[in-house]
């Protein structure tokens, strides 16, 4: 239950020695370095940035290298591989890939390479797929899509908007036609001006926008024009069209006329929106889709190659692995060479050590590398890193207080006491001893089984091994075990009918509610009173004892001044059910110490104001925070509150599975199933809000008493791996 | 049957649906912007995923209210109602927990979206990003509360 001292190491080594100094620091991984006061007036830093990158780069490309080989030849992986923490590799192998790592660097260029080409091969195939699906259309066309026509013929390939049919399109082409013959007549009859042009011109289009009628309504006489036109066409300009297709709303066309019409069959054509194909393919439709499709098969076979190749890497991944690691360590080791000021011969750098540490590492600097080493205590006023030391069991909790904050310098270290605390309210928000059973058993198997996981996932767990306990007991006191299952199955299926089986060592909750929440209330004082007290163990530590009195032993006054004087009440006899009687000096000591805490608070409180009425008023301000107090204790009725949602809502899930598996041949099937979906459900719901809201009553309730966080977490210069653990030979 | 049996059918009936209606809703939105994080970021799915399910207790608490509501007036259990005031009583004990879920829960999954962003950029600081929902959640914890000491004490 402490913060450990850092003490300020000030080394000055040889120049000669440097990378040796280096490379046992950060294989030590103790001491975090600070250039922050070292005035570096002619000393000069190195420039390590370019190096350092390219370790950073190298590091990377192993990464992206092991990423693909994941995606192209997974690696077999349990369900719980994820706690076993990095891989073992003894010095021996590590100097074995380490000085062969050309061998790396270059598998993971050939796998970047390889991976490349599979998202070229890749892209070709999803091109090939849009032609052919873009030519599909097309496939009855017999020539090449760019065809032009013959010698004397022109052809006419392309889409027109709208589902059209082959009739339409006739009529547009024939309509242009008569057009062309109007305006010829027109020509020869210049001079007579007794038909102006316009008039044919009217006439003709009067005879196009009719045709669209004809198809439509079957309009005879329109019909009968229209084949009078085709007639009269056919035999001086021979047309013919052919039907492609009809989809999405346009109609594809294939056009074949005579070379000197071509004009005026474009026109008729342009009318109704004829359009060439944006891309047309020298080559007959069906064909190149046989080509693509050929290409596509070549390409997948090429994947499957490549994929293939890839896969002969897999052996690789320990290699990767390791030099990924030591890259990244170097970049490390750079990044801190290039903050060190040094000079000809020598170099200088500080950096804090935890005191136990402290003398150890002076000595090893001192006898081993020659190196100057001052170790001072850190001056006044200085932040210094903060590292936390517990025992086994508070440690669990340390994860939570991080998320929070890490306690300052000189300040009181809240972990011991929060790890009792939380672990008892967790055990009474989830209150199921099946529950709790299943989660000390879960965290318990993996502790057990994966010795080498990450310290912060090793906490966890075992933070919820401890709550799981907790829980256990919380079940027990209330008789919850997976809610009233014992008594379910004995009524469904044993014929049961008397009392419930497992009894309730305390008191069942809903029979009750209303002791339990005083209950609750109950330990809610005793969390607070908890912080108050450790704001006043700060204090008296810091030798402030007018802080001690007027913030915490005044509060105490107050507060169980008040407690004392509702407890008698008829208030309180009323709302809870239970009446206390003090002996008459008890209440007259109760206003007493109401009176007296009230009075030190409204002086006392603002002391750091110099202004008589501004000290009055924020005192008078302090004891309106008695508020907040009220609330932060009503709080503690979500202790109530999501203990009865575990066992209602457990003993809901057991009758719905009686319910169904309460008769037949199925009926344990069913009733097991039920059962075991319903309670995974609830453990993992209701476990869920135990830890939100433990958390919460440590953060806002508790620390809202004493503590502030704000610490900057110890962060000593080390190796950098991410994937393996480097085991000292014996 | 009642016009009581009738009125503490509501009580029973409001608190589950409306309480499930903010829940829905609130851990829908929430939901939604759980997805945006992990698919940039999958590594974050398990912290999204808890602040996803924050504004989902509400229902439960509603759930929890009807049951006991259900257990009490001899749907589930005990003794059926009799006269039109205990089915008022138990209609108005079921509001708390009714009405409150309702809005806590839609406000709950409109605070877990802000905190899902504060995952999104600083995921470690996702211990202070759980606490925001959870104090919106407080009330809803009291009106549960005050559902279950009525509806424990109607006789």
């Amino acid at each position: 239950m402490a913060v450990v001292k850092m003490q300020l190491l000030s080394v000055t080594g040889l120049k000669k020695n440097r990378k040796a100094v280096l490379e046992t620091l950060q294989s030590l991984g103790i001491m975090e370095v600070t250039t922050d006061f070292i005035d570096d007036e002619g000393l000069k830093k190195m420039e390590t940035d370019g190096q350092r990158t390219t370790f950073l780069k190298r590091a990377e490309s192993m990464d992206e290298a092991l990423k693909i080989l994941k995606t192209y030849v997974p690696e077999k992986t349990g369900l719980l591989d994820s706690f076993a923490g990095r891989k073992v590799l003894n010095v021996r192998e590590y100097q074995n890939f380490v000085g062969q790592r050309g061998l790396a660097i270059e598998a993971a260029r050939n796998i970047g390479k390889l991976e490349r080409e599979i998202t070229e091969c890749k892209g070709t195939l999803l091109k090939d797929r849009n032609q052919i699906e873009s030519l599909k259309p097309w496939v009855n066309l017999d020539v090449p899509m760019d065809f032009a026509g013959t010698k004397t013929t022109g052809v006419l390939i392309g889409t027109v908007p709208g589902t059209r049919t082959e009739e339409e399109i006739y009529a547009a082409v024939y309509t242009a036609f008569a057009v062309e013959k109007a305006k010829l007549a027109e020509a020869e009859k210049t001079g007579n001006a007794q038909n102006p042009p316009e008039a044919a011109f009217a006439e003709a289009e009067g005879k196009a926008a009719g045709k669209t009628g004809a198809t439509k309504t079957g309009n005879a006489a329109k019909a009968t024009e229209r084949t009078q036109n085709a007639s009269f066409a056919n035999a001086e300009h021979p047309v013919s069209v052919e039907m492609l297709f009809s989809e999405n709303d346009s109609t594809g066309i294939c056009v074949l006329f005579l070379k000197r019409d071509a004009e005026t069959v474009a026109e008729g054509l342009r009318k109704i929106g004829f359009a060439r194909p944006s891309q047309p393919e020298s080559a007959v439709p069906a064909e190149q889709i046989s080509l693509l499709e050929a290409d596509m098969e070549k390409t997948e076979g090429k994947i499957a190659e490549l994929t293939e190749e890839i896969g002969k890497y897999a052996g690789e991944r320990e290699r990767l692995r390791a030099v990924s690691d030591y890259y990244r360590t170097r970049a490390e080791k750079y990044k801190f060479l290039g903050t060190i000021p040094q000079s000809g011969e020598v170099f200088f750098f500080e950096g804090w050590v935890p005191e136990p540490q402290a003398e150890r590492v002076q000595k090893l600097l001192t006898e081993k590398y020659d190196a100057i080493v001052e170790v001072e205590d850190p001056p006044e006023g200085m932040v210094t890193p903060t590292l936390l030391k517990n025992n086994k069991f508070s440690a669990s909790v340390e994860g939570v207080l991080e998320s929070y904050g890490l306690p300052q310098k000189g300040r009181v270290d809240p972990t011991f006491v929060m790890s009792i605390f939380y672990v008892f309210f967790f055990g009474m928000m989830l209150s199921d001893a099946g529950y709790g059973l299943v989660m000390s058993f879960a965290c318990g198997i993996i502790l057990l089984k994966y010795k080498r996981m990450d310290t912060g996932l090793r906490r966890a767990i075992s933070l919820f091994f401890w709550c799981g306990l907790s829980t256990i007991f919380w079940g027990l006191m209330y008789g919850g075990f997976f809610g009233d299952a014992i008594d379910v199955i004995a009524k469904t299926y044993f014929g049961y009918t008397g009392d419930g089986i497992l009894k309730a060592l305390w008191f069942e909750p809903l029979t009750n509610p209303m002791v339990l929440l005083i209950w609750c209330l109950l330990f809610g004082v005793i969390h607070l009173f908890m912080g108050l007290a450790l704001k006043g163990y700060e204090a008296l530590r810091d030798k402030d004892y007018v802080s001690f009195f007027a913030d915490v032993i005044a509060w105490y006054m107050l507060l169980i001044g008040l407690i004392l004087m509702l407890l008698p009440s008829d208030l309180f006899a009323s709302i809870a059910g239970m009446t206390f009687s003090f002996p008459p000096f008890v209440n007259t000591l109760a206003i007493v110490l109401a009176i007296a805490g009230a009075v030190v608070i409204l002086f006392m409180a603002g002391r750091t104001s110099k202004n008589f009425i501004i000290r009055i008023a924020l005192g008078a301000y302090d004891i309106y925070g008695i508020t907040s107090w009220l609330s932060d204790v009503l709080s503690y009725s979500r202790l109530l509150a999501l203990g009865l949602a575990t066992g209602v809502i457990a003993s809901v899930i057991n009758m719905m599975a009686a319910m169904v598996g309460g008769s037949g041949f199925l009926g344990p099937i069913l009733f097991i199933i039920v059962f075991l979906l319903g309670h995974t459900l609830n453990i993992g719901i209701n476990a869920l809000g135990a830890y939100v809201h433990t958390n919460r009553l440590q953060f806002v309730e508790f620390f809202g008493k004493f503590y502030d966080g704000g610490g900057k977490k110890f962060a000593p210069f080390q190796t950098a791996n991410k994937y393996i653990e480097i085991k000292e030979e014996k | 049957m009642s016009m009581g049996m009738v009125f503490a059918l509501i009580g029973a009936v409001l608190s589950t649906a409306l309480a499930g209606i903010g829940s829905a809703w609130g851990v829908g939105v929430a939901g939604q912007a759980a997805a945006g994080v992990v698919s940039e970021d999958p590594e974050q799915f398990a912290k999204v995923l808890i602040l996803q399910l924050l504004p989902g207790t509400q229902g439960i608490y509603g759930l929890l209210v009807t049951f006991i509501t259900l257990s009490n007036i001899g749907i589930l259990g005990g003794t059926p109602i009799t006269d039109t005031n205990t089915g008022l009583m138990y209609l108005f004990a079921c509001l708390p927990i009714a009405i409150v879920g309702l809005v806590s829960a839609f406000h709950q999954g409109k605070t877990s979206v802000a905190s899902i962003g504060i995952v999104a950029k600083k995921p470690d600081q996702f211990g202070k990003a759980m606490l925001f929902p959870a104090m919106v959640e407080t009330y809803a914890i009291l009106a549960l509360l005050i559902s279950i000491l009525s509806i424990t004490n109607i006789h």
